[in-house]
């Protein structure tokens, strides 16, 4: 185990369990970006002189760590703000080129329980002629393939369907849709955000086309992200924005040296580490929900938990609404779903998707466990939890 | 390839290299550095609701507040983008409508890439757009002006403050990139009159990977370029960057105005001119830390690998998408023929250091000399 990321002996106050929110920066990853922050403050495009030849060779190192992390090849991966970003460009940049080169496919299918900027790209498609097609899902949080199948009767331009979800952590089998996908000759998007560093991703395996990736997931910086971009056979996009013409004039824009030295490191600590980090952060998981389970019966959890990556749980509590708990517990950091624009506290649309009334998901919870997550903090997290549910204020 | 550690070791130097190449990237302040670190170390989404969310909400409303105070906006009205090609095409996409879009000769890349279905306005000698020209094509109908505040090749300044009365005569709207005049000098998009301003972290002395848009209460914005997640009221999906929007307004209010470049500035212009350099975009009002200087027969690209060399970096024109050693489409629309393709920009920091000139000035006629020998002989003997 890294010695940062030895656990405490008293629980971090507050106890973050809201790591599908964000993750705390890796130290490592900040010890990693600092020097570009200070001495080497060259543009990575001004190749002409060594300042700039040594942010561009940095770079291309951290494209090298990302792409050997989900499977792909350095060529295949650009940099972009995040993954919100990098939606946007596969979805509406794959629609948009098609629609100006001739193409006739208008068809475009995605699920129900999507990120919220996958859906909104898809609507703002669907102002521009193309068809939107949105898939549910069963109880379990898990894509039909049956019902991808079906939909893919109308000769269809991309499927975009999301590796892991952000609210309960179900995985979905990225490999086996993307097939299906590819057999009707269809592109096939994936956002891999939740994904990457929490389960083995193989990009060039899965046949996939498109994959976005967040660098602030991973234990990296906030304002960095990817899009992996297929070469063989090569995915042609649209860009979203032009000027510049960095990233092969699919994102133009000066790269971000130090954030993207950051996302890299934070790849190859996620390629080392994941096994272990998996296993511990399961171990973790297990404690608080069998602590929970025994104290608090009628306990449910939303979605599949064989299918589901480590750190998440998405639970429905019987006796008290999740603005409850958390007002409870205030020392707790959890959510009521995806954090985006907060504030609006409404029953997820992703857990009212999987079947749950607006009621039940107003009393739903989602607990993300990451990798600075001690068995201290777990276990402060459940007598919290089970306290407050029982109607107690958890003082701080 | 110069590997990274060869640069370290050079670096190391005792002030061996001056880095004049500031409109490229400006060296992150200290001030900046702080803030990011501090940022770095706060875990929390700002959209999130516990008390580690409204910690980084914290950090960027102040930052918000801070870019709106001294960029004459309200907090409002100011969105955060990844940078300031993102701005542009913002800008561009929410404020277009059904407008006729008309850009400036001499725009950066970003606003040059909608050049295909744009009327170009044309610019003088320095670089200065005619607004005789600009007035003519405003009465033709609804119109969306891209003009830029200083130029990044030759430091030219347009005359903002009248084209945006100009435009606001016409009903016209005004987006105005001030990426290389913002923390250079006063900049503020209420006393311009203009209706957007689009402005980029790490071009003065904050961290890459930040931009703002900023809009007036009147600016007619209609949709956003990047959807999803709500966030900036809706004006732009995704987690905020939250580090490097701490260090941008943390260099914002550090950034005082480069008085004190002008004279360096005018001392290595002076150093080129002997070896018969021209200065491009002389006699406009320009930004006090940039030159532009042709030197007449000697291709741009063999200059700055020749003052690399001494020392010096410098460049041909714009960074961007690097490699493409083109002639300068800035420079060309000034007139200035085949020296558009033997000019270098050199532009100095925040932190240039009092030597830099006289260093400049020995590497730059020791590259004359090597590179012109006849004619820089001759200079040098007069």
């Amino acid at each position: 185990m890294p010695d940062t990321a030895l656990p405490p002996a008293r629980p971090n106050r507050p106890v973050y369990l809201d790591n599908q929110a964000t993750t705390r920066c890796d130290p490592r990853v900040a010890t990693a970006m600092l020097p570009w922050f200070t001495e080497q403050y060259g543009n990575p495009h001004s190749v002409e002189h060594v300042m700039g030849l040594a942010a561009e060779e940095a770079v291309e190192q951290a494209r090298t760590q990302l792409a050997a992390l989900i499977g792909a090849d350095a060529k295949e991966i650009v940099f972009t703000s995040g993954a919100t970003e990098s939606n946007n460009v596969a979805i509406k940049g794959a629609a948009r080129y098609a629609a100006r080169t001739g193409g006739t496919r208008r068809r475009i299918v995605t699920v129900a329980t999507e990120h919220k900027c996958v859906l909104e790209s898809v609507a703002d498609l669907a102002e521009e002629g193309f068809e939107p097609v949105f898939l549910t899902v069963g109880a379990d949080g898990l894509v039909d393939p049956d019902a991808l199948r079906a939909a893919l009767a109308v000769p269809t331009l991309l499927v975009s369907i999301m590796t892991v979800n952000n609210e309960t952590g179900v995985v979905q089998d990225i490999a086996g849709l993307a097939a299906i996908a590819k057999a009707a000759g269809t592109l096939f998007h994936t956002d891999a955000a939740q994904a990457v560093g929490k389960i083995p991703l193989d990009a060039a395996g899965w046949r996939v086309d498109l994959l976005s990736v967040s660098g602030h997931k991973i234990y990296g910086p906030k304002g960095v992200g990817a899009l992996f971009v297929r070469r063989r056979p090569r995915v042609r996009l649209a860009p979203l924005f032009s000027g510049g013409g960095q990233e092969r004039g699919l994102r133009s824009g000066t790269l971000p040296a130090p954030l993207i030295v950051g996302l890299g490191e934070a790849c190859r600590l996620a390629a080392a580490e994941m096994e272990e980090e998996a296993r511990r952060i399961g171990e973790l998981r297990a404690r608080l929900f069998d602590r929970l389970r025994a104290e608090i019966p009628g306990l449910r959890v939303n979605g599949s938990m064989a299918a589901r990556i480590p750190g998440n749980l998405n639970l429905t509590f019987p006796a008290a609404t999740a603005a409850e708990l958390m007002a409870r517990a205030p020392e707790l950091c959890v959510s009521t779903g995806s954090a985006c624009s907060s504030a609006e506290i409404e029953p997820s649309y992703v857990l009212r998707a999987m079947g749950l009334s607006e009621e039940e998901a107003g009393r739903s919870l989602r607990i993300g466990i990451g990798r600075f997550t001690s068995p201290a903090d777990i276990d402060y997290a459940a007598a919290a939890l089970v306290a407050a549910h029982a109607g107690t204020v958890v003082p701080a | 390839m110069v590997s990274t550690l060869a640069w370290q070791n050079r670096s190391q130097g005792s002030g061996g290299r001056h880095y004049l190449d500031a409109n490229a990237s400006e060296p992150l302040r200290p001030e900046a550095r702080a803030a990011v670190l501090v940022a770095l170390g706060v875990t929390g989404n700002p959209s999130s609701v516990h008390g580690e969310g409204r910690n980084a909400r914290r950090i960027l409303e102040d930052a918000r507040e801070t870019l709106a105070m001294r960029f004459g906006a309200r907090p409002e009205r100011l969105v955060f983008t990844s940078g300031a090609t993102e701005a542009n095409a913002f800008a561009l996409h929410a404020l277009r409508g059904a407008r006729r879009l008309i850009i400036g000769a001499t725009e950066h890349d970003s606003i040059r890439a909608h050049a295909r279905d744009a009327t170009v306005l044309t610019a003088d000698r320095r670089g200065v757009a005619e607004l005789d020209a600009l007035e003519s094509i405003l009465r033709q109908g609804p119109a969306l002006v891209a003009l830029m505040l200083a130029n990044n090749e030759t430091g030219t300044l347009q005359p903002i403050a009248e084209t945006a009365a100009l435009c606001r005569r016409y009903g016209a709207i005004l987006h105005v990139d001030a990426v290389q005049a913002a923390g250079r000098l006063p900049v503020e998009l209420d006393a311009l009159g203009a209706h957007s301003l689009a402005l980029s972290s790490h071009k003065l002395g904050g961290p890459l990977g930040a931009g703002a848009l900023m809009l007036s209460s009147d600016a007619p914005a209609e949709r956003p370029l990047i959807t999803g997640g709500g966030q900036e009221r809706g004006w732009r999906g995704g987690t905020p960057a939250l580090p490097a929007i701490a260090g941008f307004a943390a260099a914002v209010a550090a950034a005082v105005d480069a008085d004190r470049l002008a004279t360096l500035r005018d001392a290595i212009e002076q150093a080129a001119v002997r070896q018969g350099a021209i200065v491009c975009g002389f006699g406009a009002e320009r930004l006090a830390n940039t030159t532009c200087l042709a030197l007449p027969g000697v291709r741009a690209d063999a200059q700055v690998i020749a003052l690399d060399l001494e020392g010096i970096a410098v460049s041909a024109g714009a960074a961007c998408s690097s490699g493409k050693v083109a002639a300068s489409h800035v420079l060309t629309a000034m007139g200035l023929g085949a020296l558009a393709g033997q000019a270098i920009r050199v532009s100095l920091p925040w932190n240039a250091e009092s030597d830099c000139a006289q260093a400049f000035a020995t590497a730059y006629a020791r590259m004359a000399a090597r590179l012109r020998p006849a004619l820089a002989g001759a200079a040098a003997g007069a």
